[in-house]
């Protein structure tokens, strides 16, 4: 049987003595993708630098494709990639050396992240501007550069966490549908964070966290039917009380 | 993990501190230009009011110049090691710190290449400032320019392992400040860098016990007797017990466990 890309179990974590998540449990099987809502303060980038062994769990375990974070971290991290809210690419670089870098980190050769790089900037149409800086990049060209970096080492499990905010429209819509590609055609497991409703559809797995805790879990056609709400906005807003 | 994958690693690691030093032109240059004014202008001063009696590794009397060029070495790779940690809490703050910590390789690895990394940048400055310093006839042996290599290697690495250790600890960039004024400014004036510890111990005794206590001084002195062909087995023991301590502080500053960055 196929080990879960995710196995959440029991986790908690706390700021001092403020709950950030508060016992929470997942899974998430290989090859899904799962969106991850919650208002400004739900605990989304908490999970993520648990995932990312960023932090360690007060409680509970993570296991990525059955390999278990804390104990081995190596085997569980080379199955991730990653694209954090917070941009983290080095600006004085160009696009070509923050991903050779990136290669280097996961012990890729040379010759591979070559490779690698070809196709990887193929795919998010970035081939042109593999020698120009990172700095003289916009907004939308950088998210796809974080992008291919993550999808480099040829992860399992793509973890996405605000990957479009800050991006128009138009970018937004591309980068969505290259995600959902790869998790039908290269069966990537994704886990999407967001705050753009739009950027669902109906059929989407959904897991909704408040306030630490996991309150809502589903495709978002069943969560939508379980409590009769008219659209994504108003089941947030029903479930967690936020504005917008 | 390979072997082969640890050594690209390494050299991943390597290549972006060189990218980077080589980017930072500005950042070659005060690295230069800050002990040779040492050199030339505090030397130029000092040279008639201090007198150097002649003490191992000399076997003759010597210029002040002679005397404080080892301590200038010293200075540059103090600065360097300080620069890196600087750009690690800049790195933490940009967020991109986190490529490197979510890498899975083992972190205390990746901290080691870094350090490495950073110690191996601060070698060419070393020896650019070794060239420059034959200009004021600064001229020890042909052997003291390999000898000097190892023993700077090592007190970099100290050096670049208390900047670690350091942007563990400082949680923001404006903190920087304080570590200029209270770490760097007291290590470099209360070693043998600028004065030789007799003489200091004429002057003050307490305060030679202070800087012969200073791990600074015994990477100072390991690179002043290496400069010159020989070996100083206790200052090498101190510099090398020292940096072995701090790298594993370093090491623990960075587990997750402790949640550095947690604010992020």
């Amino acid at each position: 049987m196929t080990k879960a890309a995710i196995n959440v179990s029991g986790v908690s974590y706390y700021y001092g003595s403020k709950p950030a998540l508060n016992n929470i449990s997942f899974t998430l099987q290989a090859g899904r993708f799962v969106a991850l809502l919650g208002p400004n303060g739900a605990g989304k980038t908490t999970l993520f630098s648990l995932l990312t062994r960023l932090l360690q769990p007060a409680s509970g375990s993570i296991e990525l494709f059955g390999f278990p974070l804390h104990k081995s971290p190596g085997q569980a991290l080379k199955q991730v990639g990653v694209v954090f809210q917070q941009s983290t690419l080095d600006l004085d670089l160009t696009v070509a050396q923050n991903l050779a870098y990136h290669g280097a980190l996961h012990g890729l050769s040379g010759r591979t992240v070559k490779q690698r790089m070809t196709v990887e900037l193929e795919r998010f149409e970035l081939s042109h501007r593999a020698n120009d800086k990172v700095r003289e990049l916009n907004g939308g060209h950088r998210r796809r550069v974080e992008i291919a970096r993550a999808l480099l080492h040829q992860p399992r499990l793509l973890l996405l966490d605000e990957a479009t905010v800050g991006l128009d429209l138009e970018s937004r819509q591309s980068l969505n549908r290259h995600i959902r590609t790869l998790c039908v055609e290269e069966n990537i497991a994704v886990l999407w964070t967001t705050h753009l409703i739009e950027e669902l559809s109906s059929e989407d797995d959904t897991l909704i966290l408040n306030q630490g805790n996991i309150i809502a879990r589903g495709s978002s056609e069943e969560l939508l039917t379980e409590h009769d709400a008219p659209g994504i906005a108003a089941l947030l807003i029903q479930l967690t009380g936020a504005k917008s | 993990m390979s072997p082969a994958a640890y050594l690209n690693c390494f050299l991943g690691i390597l290549r972006r501190e060189l990218l980077r030093f080589i980017q930072q032109r500005s950042r070659f240059i005060s690295s230069l230009v800050r002990p040779l004014l040492w050199l030339v202008v505090f030397a130029a001063g000092f040279r008639a009011a201090l007198g150097i009696a002649i003490i191992p590794p000399y076997e003759t009397y010597i210029t002040y110049e002679v005397y404080i060029v080892p301590g200038l070495i010293g200075i540059i790779v103090l600065f360097n090691g300080m620069q890196s940690s600087l750009s690690m809490v800049y790195d933490r703050e940009m967020g991109s710190m986190k490529v490197l910590l979510t890498s899975p390789l083992p972190r205390a690895y990746l901290l080691i290449c870094k350090l490495l990394s950073g110690a191996l940048v601060s070698l060419f400055q070393v020896y650019a400032f070794l060239l420059v310093a034959r200009a004021f006839e600064v001229e020890p042996p042909a052997i003291g320019y390999l000898w000097v290599l190892p023993a700077t290697l090592l007190g970099a690495l100290m050096l670049g392992a208390l900047g670690l250790v350091l942007s563990s600890l400082i949680k923001q960039l404006e903190n920087f400040a304080g570590v200029m004024n209270f770490v760097v400014f007291p290590m470099f004036f209360l070693s043998s860098a600028l004065y030789p510890l007799w003489k200091m111990r004429e002057a003050n005794e307490i305060i030679y016990y202070i800087c012969a206590a200073n791990p600074f001084t015994h990477a100072v002195e390991l690179i002043r007797f290496s400069l010159y062909g020989q070996f100083n087995a206790q200052a090498f023991w101190i510099t090398a017990v020292t940096t072995v301590v701090l790298i594993s502080i370093a090491i623990l500053g960075y587990d997750p466990r402790r949640s550095l960055l947690r604010k992020r």
